[in-house]
């Protein structure tokens, strides 16, 4: 039962990629783009690199990226995000010294363990994700922190829907 | 004797109000700030009237700064099934048995009267004698009385374990008042955030850090014998599974494998731990020998099954899973095989708790974005919701089955309720600054044990 969705995932992730490497500017969608997440348009050479070097991650719109956003109880890649997913794996194949830790979180509703498995489903996808667009599994670390990290502390979806995110986090830039 | 003058004046005042209004209506926190209240949800037509006496001081020191007498009306009041006569209303100060006049407490319909002093001893350690009598039979039951002995500072301990004697000599049931609950705090905000595991005694005085971390820490639990807890800490960067011995602070990992490592909970024995891991590629429920470090894998399945809890003959564990779509609880034997779901009514159901007699399972159950406490009565099937706030958690039943302690969030803060198990009494308990959460509520207590 596990492996169709992984195939499926794949599969997905793997077109998104295709279309991204092919320098089409994917905008992200503004009816499901409801995050408040940095979604600057891209001004710089094009979504999947080639990268000048580790001074891409902090000048590159699109690798300025860091933070996938989830529906709740909800682990599927939004298709605004897999642009930015897409460009990490990217410099991750073209950098095969850096490395990326994929914090999962959730909100706070249910129960902390129950959340904690949310969590690392959600950083699993964007793992399996940059993994089946090129970067390779050493590369690739998922740590749940559940509802333990919250960015905000409010008790309402507002503050929920920032809350159910993965961190893409650089422990090696190159 | 200025005191008992005053007591029996304002006492007989309360008495003529009484007997012009009937019964007064349920009592509410009317301690004093510092101490935790005690809310009367839905009234308490039902519950046993009974009066604890304030027990007397006889030495030459001050008096002690526990109340005895306090302490066991507020654990009578607080379990749901006493409804203790307010101070003001006790009209006699009666000592001892042979002091007391019935007729009075007739009048006042008390059933149960508790009375007791306090004898200072020539080491500075107090012996609380104690009496306990049905008033309408005249009866004692204990006899010709009890008495404990402890230090002044821990007069505490004392009264709790007069109140678990008086309540079991009364009920059938073994009192769990004399029990500690674990917990975890969180302070401060950023960079400072600070996580504390806590013990503190059910009632929530007496509150003493276990351990501290920059990192969070979750999911508290007791080993059978009251002396360990098991937690989840991030202190490692991820998840891992702590075994700390509470009396001494010796520590040690034992489950840290890649992914989570969490949901610790022993068997009834303390041999073994129940735990989620997830380095097989998701949480699935395992169980570790805890002498040979070895663990079994008990569920595989690609849902996220967590929350494992023995059932209290050992053989199984009850644990969350969502393979049905969204959080259900399902029981699976110790040795593997298929699981079989418990609960069906509520959308989310998760994180149980289970009774001493594995018939009731508390647990969280969540309708759209209201999570509360409701008890699962496993015979009929039916269950009870027993808390009213919007994001309640972590239920843990109190040994005795007779009360409940779970979290709840309040504005920015989350707090910790006792309830009782028919949800009629709830006792809002530690005031500690930051968020309070996940408890645990620790086994019963043995004699000479830390």
């Amino acid at each position: 039962m596990k492996l169709p969705i992984r195939v499926l995932l794949t599969a997905v992730v793997a077109s998104a990629s295709l279309v991204a490497c092919s320098g089409t500017k994917t905008k992200p969608n503004p009816n499901t783009g409801t995050t408040g997440s940095t979604t600057t348009t891209t001004t710089d050479h094009g979504n999947g690199g080639p990268y000048s070097g580790p001074e891409a991650l902090d000048s590159d719109s699109c690798l300025r990226q860091r933070v996938v956003y989830f529906d709740f109880d909800k682990s599927e890649i939004r298709p605004e995000f897999q642009a930015a997913v897409a460009c990490h794996a990217a410099y991750l194949k073209q950098f095969r010294g850096a490395k990326v830790t994929l914090e999962g979180n959730a909100d706070e509703r249910g129960t902390r363990e129950y959340n904690m498995g949310l969590g690392e489903r959600r950083g699993n996808a964007v793992s399996s994700a940059l993994g089946a667009a090129g970067a390779s599994s050493s590369q690739l670390n998922v740590v749940s922190y559940g509802e333990e990290r919250p960015t905000c502390k409010d008790h309402n979806e507002g503050c929920w829907q920032k809350n159910r995110r993965v961190e893409i986090v650089y422990t090696s830039k190159q | 004797m200025q005191r008992n003058d005053l007591a029996q004046l304002t006492g007989f005042l309360a008495l003529m109000l009484m007997l012009g209004c009937a019964i007064a209506a349920p009592q509410g926190g009317s301690l004093s700030s510092e101490a935790p209240t005690i809310t009367i949800a839905n009234g308490t037509a039902s519950a046993t009237p009974i009066v604890v006496v304030p027990f007397k001081f006889e030495g030459a020191g001050l008096p002690p700064e526990t109340d005895v007498s306090d302490v066991v009306s507020n654990d009578m009041n607080r379990c749901g099934q006493f409804r203790v006569l307010p101070k003001n209303d006790i009209v006699e100060l009666p000592t001892r048995g042979s002091e007391i006049k019935f007729p009075t407490w007739n009048q006042l319909k008390q059933t149960y009267i508790v009375v007791g002093r306090e004898i200072e001893q020539p080491n500075g350690d107090v012996r609380v004698e104690f009496e306990a009598y049905d008033v309408a039979k005249k009866e004692s039951l204990l006899g010709a009385g009890l008495a404990i002995t402890g230090p002044k500072s821990g007069l505490r301990d004392v009264a709790h374990q007069v109140a678990d004697i008086v309540y079991e000599k009364i009920t059938g049931v073994r009192g769990a008042f004399w029990t500690r609950v674990a917990y975890i705090t969180s302070t401060g905000v950023g960079n400072n955030i600070q996580y504390s595991l806590m013990v503190a005694d059910s009632d929530g005085y007496n509150p003493q850090t276990v351990v501290k971390s920059r990192e969070p820490l979750l999911s508290p639990t007791w080993s059978p014998d009251g002396r360990k807890i098991a937690y989840n800490s991030f202190e490692r960067g991820n998840s891992s599974i702590y075994i700390q011995e509470i009396g001494t602070g010796a520590r040690e990992v034992v489950s840290a494998n890649k992914g989570i490592n969490g949901a610790p909970a022993f068997s009834p024995d303390g041999s073994h731990l129940a735990l989620t891991l997830s380095y097989a590629g998701n949480p699935d429920i395992y169980i570790m020998d805890l002498a040979s470090r070895h663990s079994n894998q008990i569920t595989k399945h690609f849902a996220i099954d967590t929350e494992a809890t023995f059932m209290p003959d050992g053989q199984s564990v009850i644990f969350t899973s969502d393979r049905s779509g969204k959080p259900q609880l399902y029981q699976a034997s110790i040795n593997g095989g298929d699981a079989t779901r418990v609960t069906f009514s509520g959308e989310y159901n998760a994180n149980g708790s289970i009774s001493y007699d594995g018939k009731k399972i508390a647990m969280v159950q969540g309708s759209g974005n209201v999570y509360r406490i409701a008890v699962l009565d496993r015979a009929t099937g039916d269950s009870k919701v027993i808390s009213p706030g919007n994001l309640d958690e972590h239920p843990s039943f109190a040994p005795n089955a007779s009360m409940i302690i779970y979290a709840a969030t309040e504005g920015p803060r989350g707090v910790l309720y006792a309830v009782s198990a028919d949800g009629r009494v709830r006792q809002r308990l530690v005031l500690a600054d930051g968020d309070v959460r996940e408890p645990s509520w620790s086994p019963y207590r043995q004699r000479g044990q830390q």
